[in-house]
């Protein structure tokens, strides 16, 4: 079937001004994070102008404290991924794998967790933080992002598990292997796939994360890059290009993933909208 | 199942454990799920029934007298406007949106590379979070930005504006941010669908003379109806919750202006130290999700 000409005129005019929209606001972020703070809101507006440098970059990678939220925010969101994944996929195994009393009511919980504000807990995590002795630490962020990460990894490995045949675990079970060997070994290598979709999600919920690390932590040493960022506006001076310059970093991981495993990045994304 | 356990020798314990089998896999959840999310729930309700919790240390039980304070209180009743507006708007411009994109991507006169080229662009807002997304559109509509000056030379307004500090627009200008960056959500989850459709229907219905428009609306949309309604249930929840955004752009400001029930919260219980005041507030945007979260959890385990 031939579109006619003007049809495909007019896709293209619709392409092109969508682009625009989404691409632009990027493409200024992209723009100013290469200028001196001096030219930022220089007239008239260029994309690339005479101050075009790297400086902004060499500064935020050579501030230390700067480069701590790099770490904590890497340390924090790979550990909550470990975790998430172990727990999920036992879990799932359960679901995927038994029946038993209870079964539906703890699966409606774990959906509906889902819908939990995180402001609602907020003011209990913050009591049994401090009174637990864990304000301030990696562990206070590493248990309260566990809360929501779990849910929707158990739902996408449930999801993935009930795809493979029961003979798979079987076999090992009949050849007088236990159900840990019948996960480990078969189940698992076969569901690579999602589990490096829902880590990637998981670790991408965790790095962009910013209620619970801005309250539940206070020092720089234990605070990650959304807050990082967030402190970069100074009440006296803004150093603008620092702040797109360490925007820019703070969000290469996630542009790397969304470009490079663009399918789990797509599938881990979706997946939660669609029916289970 | 059939299986026979061969570790455990004796009936009665083999069927005692193998009962409890599925619970052993659970537990570590459920433990988490005791420690990080009842007993917080409980927490909360019950500093909402007390005075001057946390603060004073022989709360007294005061009833629904924090309720009360919070349901009366002109600020709570202006943020709860403010977060319906905002949040009906997104779902509806969410919705219209990624629809919009999603068909154009998935036309069939598209080749395979600008198809993925402007599948990309389109994801680009997805890629930043909402700390980034903040600072780049104070940046953008600073009185002194871009957006100004493009819009002056433009002679579409005749004075720089104070996006994010006048109280009569600002709202609007919050909503358009967070269209702006929530989108892709949609696009992306009703491209998966798109492709999810049979082309068979379609060419059945192009056989009968059906027309693209009226192909859209008795295939294309029956067909994604389910996908719809559940990432339009999930943004309605998220964006009830939404708070990073607000606080970084305008933190419930100027005046009130922007204030949203998270936003109320926050400043109720970090600036003003009334703890007990924004428990109950926090209970009621719980009440709020749970009654958004039943629905959902239906639509998901509905068989059909």
């Amino acid at each position: 079937m031939k579109t006619k000409p003007a049809k495909r005129i007019a896709l293209w005019i619709a392409l092109i001004v969508a682009a625009l929209f989404s691409g632009l606001p990027i493409v200024w972020l992209l723009s100013s994070s290469f200028k001196s703070n001096a030219n930022i809101f220089a007239v008239p507006p260029k994309l690339i102008d005479e101050s075009f440098s790297f400086t902004a970059y060499q500064e935020v990678l050579s501030d230390p404290i700067k480069l701590r939220f790099f770490v904590n925010s890497y340390a924090i969101a790979g550990i909550v991924v470990v975790i998430t994944l172990v727990i999920a996929l036992l879990a799932a195994y359960s679901f995927s794998r038994f029946d038993f009393p209870g079964k539906k009511i703890i699966n409606a919980i774990i959906i509906s967790v889902q819908a939990m504000p995180p402001i609602t807990l907020l003011i209990p995590y913050l009591v049994l933080v401090v009174q637990l002795r864990i304000y301030d630490s990696y562990l206070a962020l590493i248990l309260t992002y566990i809360v929501f990460t779990l849910p929707y990894a158990i739902l996408m490995l449930t999801g993935y598990l009930n795809t493979l045949p029961k003979e798979l675990d079987e076999a090992v079970l009949i050849d007088g292997g236990s159900r840990f060997k019948a996960l480990w070994k078969i189940l698992v290598p076969s569901c690579i796939p999602s589990l490096v979709s829902v880590g990637l999600y998981t670790f991408i919920q965790c790095w962009n994360e910013y209620l619970y690390a801005l309250t539940l932590t206070k020092s720089n040493e234990f605070r990650t890059i959304p807050i990082g960022i967030a402190s970069l506006m100074g009440q006296y001076a803004f150093e603008w290009n620092q702040i797109m310059a360490m925007s820019i970093l703070g969000s290469l991981p996630v542009i790397i993933i969304a470009l490079f495993f663009q399918k789990y990045f797509i599938s881990g994304m979706t997946a939660g909208a669609v029916k289970i | 199942m059939q299986l026979k356990n061969y570790n455990h020798d004796h009936p009665a314990v083999t069927r005692l454990y193998r009962n409890f089998r599925p619970y052993g896999y659970l537990s570590p959840v459920m433990l988490l799920m005791v420690a990080l999310l009842f007993i917080p729930i409980i927490l909360v309700i019950g500093y909402s029934f007390f005075d001057n919790v946390l603060i004073n240390s022989n709360p007294k039980w005061v009833g629904l007298q924090n309720y009360i304070t919070v349901l009366t209180d002109p600020v709570f009743l202006k943020s709860m406007k403010n977060t319906a507006v905002f949040v009906v708007c997104n779902v509806v411009f969410h919705l219209i949106i990624g629809m919009a994109l999603a068909l154009m991507v998935n036309a069939k006169s598209l080749r395979p590379a600008p198809k993925a080229f402007f599948r990309v662009v389109y994801l680009l807002p997805w890629m930043f979070n909402a700390t980034v997304i903040a600072i780049l559109w104070k940046l953008l509509l600073n009185p002194n930005g871009i957006v100004n000056y493009l819009l002056v030379n433009a002679h579409i307004i005749t004075e720089k504006i104070s996006w994010l500090s006048d109280r009569t627009i600002v709202l609007g200008v919050l909503t358009f941010i967070n269209i702006w960056a929530g989108y892709p959500f949609y696009m992306i989850s009703i491209l998966a669908g798109l492709q999810g459709i049979s082309s068979n229907l379609y060419e059945a219905a192009a056989i009968d003379g059906a027309r693209p428009v009226q192909q859209f609306f008795h295939i294309t949309l029956p067909q994604l109806k389910p996908i719809l309604i559940s990432i339009a249930m999930l943004d309605f929840i998220w964006t009830t919750q939404n708070f990073s955004l607000i606080w970084l752009l305008t933190a419930g400001g100027p005046s009130h202006a922007t204030e949203m029930m998270s936003t109320y919260v926050y400043t109720t219980a970090f600036m003003e130290y009334q703890y007990a005041q924004a428990s109950a507030a926090a209970v009621i945007i719980l009440l709020a999700c749970m009654i958004l979260a039943i629905f959902y959890v239906r639509n998901q385990t509905r068989t059909d």
